[in-house]
Parts: C-alpha cells; sequence; structure tokens
C-alpha cells in the first residue's frame, strides 16, 4: 500500500506507462474479460465509488490535412468512474461507449494494478488474454486487407 | 392582445401510436433489432455518426430503427442526445499515420510504400443487383488473408510530395493555441480552417456531394486528384486533469481523404500542389472525398483566389451544410402558422381592393 501510494503522489514514468498500458488493455476488453479478470483477483479487493460510473462525451479531433493544425471532428460518447480500494490505491478509467458496468470494473481493476500483491493475476487474467484476443483479431483484420492489396504487372509489347 | 389556441393533444397521442404500428411494419416479419442494423447496415450506422457529429456505435443504430430509416431524423436524434450529456474534455488529435488500415487507395502514384489496399468497397463491381441476397444465406464466403507484407506501413502520399517541397506544408499550430469549437461558439464569419472543418465533418453528404461536384463541373475549379483515401482504426486518447498523463479510450474507426489540387505560388514560393482534406467517422468515403473537396474549395481568401462559385463562399455552404439546422427550418413551415396566415389573408385581400378600385376608376376616366 505504501509503495501504491508513493506512486500514486509522485508519479514516475515507469509507474505511470505501467498504468496506462492496464488502461489500453481495459479500454479493449469486454464486460465478461473484465468480470472474469477481477473475479480471479484473491483476496477480492474492496472499492468504494470516488466518482459514480458517469457518462458523457469527448470531443475527438483531427489534424489539418492528418498532420497539421488541430481541428474538432465530432464528439464521441465516454463512460468514466473512479474508485478507491480499502488497502488505499485509488483507480480511474475513461472508456469509449456507456457502459457503466464496464467502467466501474475497469476502474477497479486499475487501481488493483498498482498493487503488487495482484499485478500477476492481472497479467494472466487480464492483460495477456485480452492482448492476444486483440491482436489476433488485428491481424485477420490486416491479413484481410493483405489480400486485397493489388499486385500490378506491366505488359510489354512488340520486339524492344 | 395575444390569444393561444390550444388543442390536438389526443390527435397528437393518436398519430404517435400510429407511427409506432407503422415503425414496426407487418407483425408477421420478424422485428429488427438494432444489433442488426449495426452489424448489417454499417454505412448508414456511419453516415448517422458523422452528421450526428457523435461516434457511438449503439446509439446510432437505435436512432435509425426509432426514424424508421429516415436518416436525417435519425442525426437529429443523435444531436438531441448529446446535448443532454456533459463533455469530459478534448481528446489528443488522432494520428491517422498509425491508422491499422482497412482500405488505402491513391490515384495519384501505382507504386507506394503500403501499397494500394481495396478493402472492402463497392468499387469495381458490376452494380447488378444479388437475387440471392433476398434469401437468408449461408455464411458467406471467408475472405481471402495474406500475410502481412514487410512494407504495410503506410506513410502519408501527400507527405512522400512534402518531402520534395512539391506540396504545401500542413498549417501548423502550437500545442495550447485555441482550436474553434462550433459546439461551445455559435459559427461566425471570416470562419478559419479549423471552424470549417468540423462544421464540414458533421454537414450533409448530400450538399457536399452536389457542392464538391459543382467544383469538378468548373464552379470554382481546383483540378483535384485523390491523393489517398484510407479506411481503418486508429486509436484515441484524453489527457483528464485529474490523472495528468494520457489515457487511451479505445479505438474509433475513420475515413480519410487527402486531396492533391492545382498550384499555388508567388514571387517568395516555388509553384507548388495545394490540398483538401476530408476526415470523417466510420467508412465514409464519398462524404470524405466531398468534404475534402469544399475544403480546398473554401480556400480562397488564404490562397488568394476570387470568389466565383457558391462552393468557395464560406458564408454560403457553412450556413447551410448542416442538415439538422435545415430541415428545422424547412419543416417548421408545416407547424400551425395560422396567425400569420391570417394577416397574410387581410393583406392581400386589401392589395386587391386597393387595385379593383384604381382599375375601376380608370375605366370610369
Amino acid at each position: 500500500m505504501h509503495d501504491a501510494q508513493q506512486i500514486h503522489d509522485k508519479p514516475d514514468a515507469r509507474a505511470v506507462a505501467a498504468r496506462q498500458e492496464l488502461m489500453a488493455i481495459c479500454a479493449q476488453a469486454s464486460e465478461a474479460e473484465l468480470t472474469a479478470a477481477l473475479d480471479a483477483l484473491e483476496p477480492p479487493p474492496e472499492a468504494i465509488d470516488i466518482r459514480p460510473a458517469e457518462i458523457g462525451l469527448v470531443m475527438l479531433r483531427g489534424r489539418v490535412g492528418g498532420s497539421g493544425a488541430p481541428f474538432n471532428v465530432g464528439e464521441a460518447t465516454v463512460t468514466r468512474a473512479a474508485v478507491r480500494l480499502s488497502t488505499g490505491e485509488t483507480g480511474f478509467s475513461y472508456l469509449l461507449g456507456r457502459s457503466k458496468t464496464r467502467a466501474r470494473l475497469a476502474a477497479i481493476l486499475e487501481a488493483a494494478g498498482q498493487r503488487p500483491a495482484y499485478r500477476r493475476s492481472i497479467v494472466q487474467h487480464l492483460v495477456l488474454p485480452v492482448g492476444e484476443r486483440v491482436e489476433s483479431e488485428r491481424r485477420v483484420a490486416r491479413e484481410e486487407a493483405e489480400a486485397t492489396r493489388v499486385e500490378f504487372f506491366t505488359l510489354v509489347r512488340g520486339e524492344d | 392582445m395575444y390569444v393561444a389556441v390550444k388543442g390536438g393533444e389526443a390527435a397528437i397521442a393518436a398519430a404517435h401510436t400510429l407511427l409506432a404500428k407503422e415503425r414496426r411494419g407487418d407483425p408477421a416479419v420478424p422485428e429488427l433489432t438494432t444489433d442488426q442494423i449495426r452489424e448489417q447496415l454499417a454505412l448508414a450506422v456511419d453516415r448517422v455518426m458523422s452528421e450526428g457529429s457523435l461516434y457511438d456505435r449503439d446509439l446510432a443504430p437505435l436512432a435509425i430503427k426509432q426514424a424508421r430509416g429516415d436518416l436525417i431524423e435519425a442525426i437529429f436524434l443523435v444531436r438531441a442526445y448529446r446535448s443532454t450529456l456533459p463533455r469530459f474534455g478534448y481528446a489528443q488529435p488522432i494520428d491517422t499515420s498509425a491508422m491499422s488500415i482497412r482500405r488505402r487507395i491513391s490515384a495519384t502514384f501505382k507504386d507506394l510504400p503500403g501499397g494500394q489496399v481495396l478493402g472492402p468497397t463497392f468499387d469495381y463491381t458490376h452494380r447488378l443487383l444479388d437475387d440471392s441476397l433476398n434469401e437468408v444465406a449461408a455464411e458467406p464466403t471467408a475472405p481471402a488473408r495474406r500475410p502481412i507484407a514487410d512494407d504495410a506501413n503506410a506513410p502519408h502520399v501527400a507527405d512522400l510530395l512534402g518531402e520534395q517541397g512539391l506540396i504545401e506544408p500542413n498549417p501548423q499550430a502550437t500545442d495550447d493555441a485555441p482550436v474553434a469549437d462550433l459546439t461551445r461558439d455559435p459559427l461566425a464569419f471570416p470562419a478559419e480552417r479549423d471552424l470549417r472543418l468540423q462544421s464540414l465533418a458533421r454537414g450533409d453528404e448530400g450538399l457536399l456531394l452536389a457542392l464538391g461536384y459543382s467544383t469538378q463541373r468548373g464552379y470554382g475549379r481546383t483540378h483535384p486528384f485523390a491523393g489517398e483515401i484510407r479506411m481503418g482504426s486508429v486509436e484515441v486518447h484524453l489527457a483528464p486533469e485529474e490523472l495528468g498523463f494520457e489515457v487511451p479510450l479505445g479505438t474509433i474507426v475513420v475515413t480519410e481523404c487527402e486531396m492533391v489540387n492545382q498550384f499555388k505560388g508567388s514571387a517568395e514560393s516555388p509553384p507548388q500542389f495545394t490540398r483538401g482534406y476530408g476526415l470523417t467517422f466510420g467508412h465514409s468515403e464519398r462524404k470524405s472525398m466531398s468534404m475534402a473537396l469544399v475544403d480546398r474549395a473554401l480556400r480562397t481568401r488564404e490562397l488568394g483566389e476570387e470568389v466565383v462559385a457558391p462552393a468557395q463562399d464560406e458564408e454560403f455552404v457553412l450556413s447551410h451544410v448542416d442538415n439538422v439546422q435545415a430541415t428545422g427550418f424547412v419543416e417548421h413551415l408545416k407547424l400551425p402558422h395560422y396567425v400569420d396566415f391570417q394577416a397574410e389573408l387581410q393583406l392581400v385581400r386589401q392589395m386587391r381592393r386597393e387595385w379593383e378600385e384604381a382599375n375601376r376608376k380608370e375605366a370610369a376616366e
């Protein structure tokens, strides 16, 4: 708990990167995957809501010409939640979509991820399976796209 | 004195019950689910997300179902819903060069890094109706797969020209420079490019298509080439204040179009291609291409061109491109105007009396 508190007070780059990595996994995980990962935690974490799950908007941005100055493209629905574990860690989630259940589960797992005692379980039951599923879906999508890549050939007519 | 006329509640309630029945259609036919709309009418969903200006793959199908397939009504429903929600913040700009590509083509270069990837496209189909879709078919043939090539990374085509200085650079801004937001401040003129692009991104596909087409036919000619069209998924990040670092929110699908247009040069800078840009939610190729054409046409002020056509007139384009505003004003005409019309009726009767009197006098003289 002591360590986690320190991390929260003074986020160093490595701790932040680890939290971001777990948040990225949570953002891609289904409700069932998040539930399974939480159920696997032993002992089960006790969490209270600092901010009950709430649906809102985030304005998405693009860049002029793809790489220039930013402009507002349009909004997306986002659900956020914040919890505190009885052991002191606070966890946050911001997820595309409107699932309050997912947002709360993700916030609890984000908090639990800051506790070294839970780390191994979270890697085993959340990071690896979700990472593998997402990677394999991505690979299928890319390989399907790759099969539609045009192979040009040139027809040469005449002697020279 | 103002006299309010009341009534019609019972008629309105009955009309809405009737609407619900018509929406359902023949009860012998199974009801359409929103999941089916999301999965099988995906391009309608994408259009509603784009013009509703709200990315949510569950809300748009619901709106389409509720609107009986009337996409502008569905867009209206989505806009109304968004107005009830708080704003959490502004995302970091998406990086379309890091897109996980589903489709990517260029009409300007045949061989380019990353290749021409056709993806799921209507292009090159014969546009013959497929009778077999009348039946609930077996699973479609599994699409072919091919191992990912070594050169699968696809840089922006315009950047290839940019490296040689043959196309104008994109305008840059510092991180803390304000970005215009149509949802916070009303449209004002002159409108800069960030405001114009936001307005076009949520604008009506039909109007943009017509205006883009008009530039091709000579009304504000810009000589475009489709430098690149790409569609795929990109990650979205937000830096919430309470966290102090960026959080990944998930991925969205977007379509991007970069038009390469004819030249601009001056005493100071050599002739260069110019750019038009389109970016839309989901797979919306026609819309993003039209947007890129109109974006370029609207850059007249900046490029020292003359406004000679509707597509170049920012006040005309931006004031009429929003189909929710447009439908609101056009359709309000069907609401009761009884009192206004009584006034006009009185006026025209008086004018006729005067006219008849004048005619009688003339005849008498």
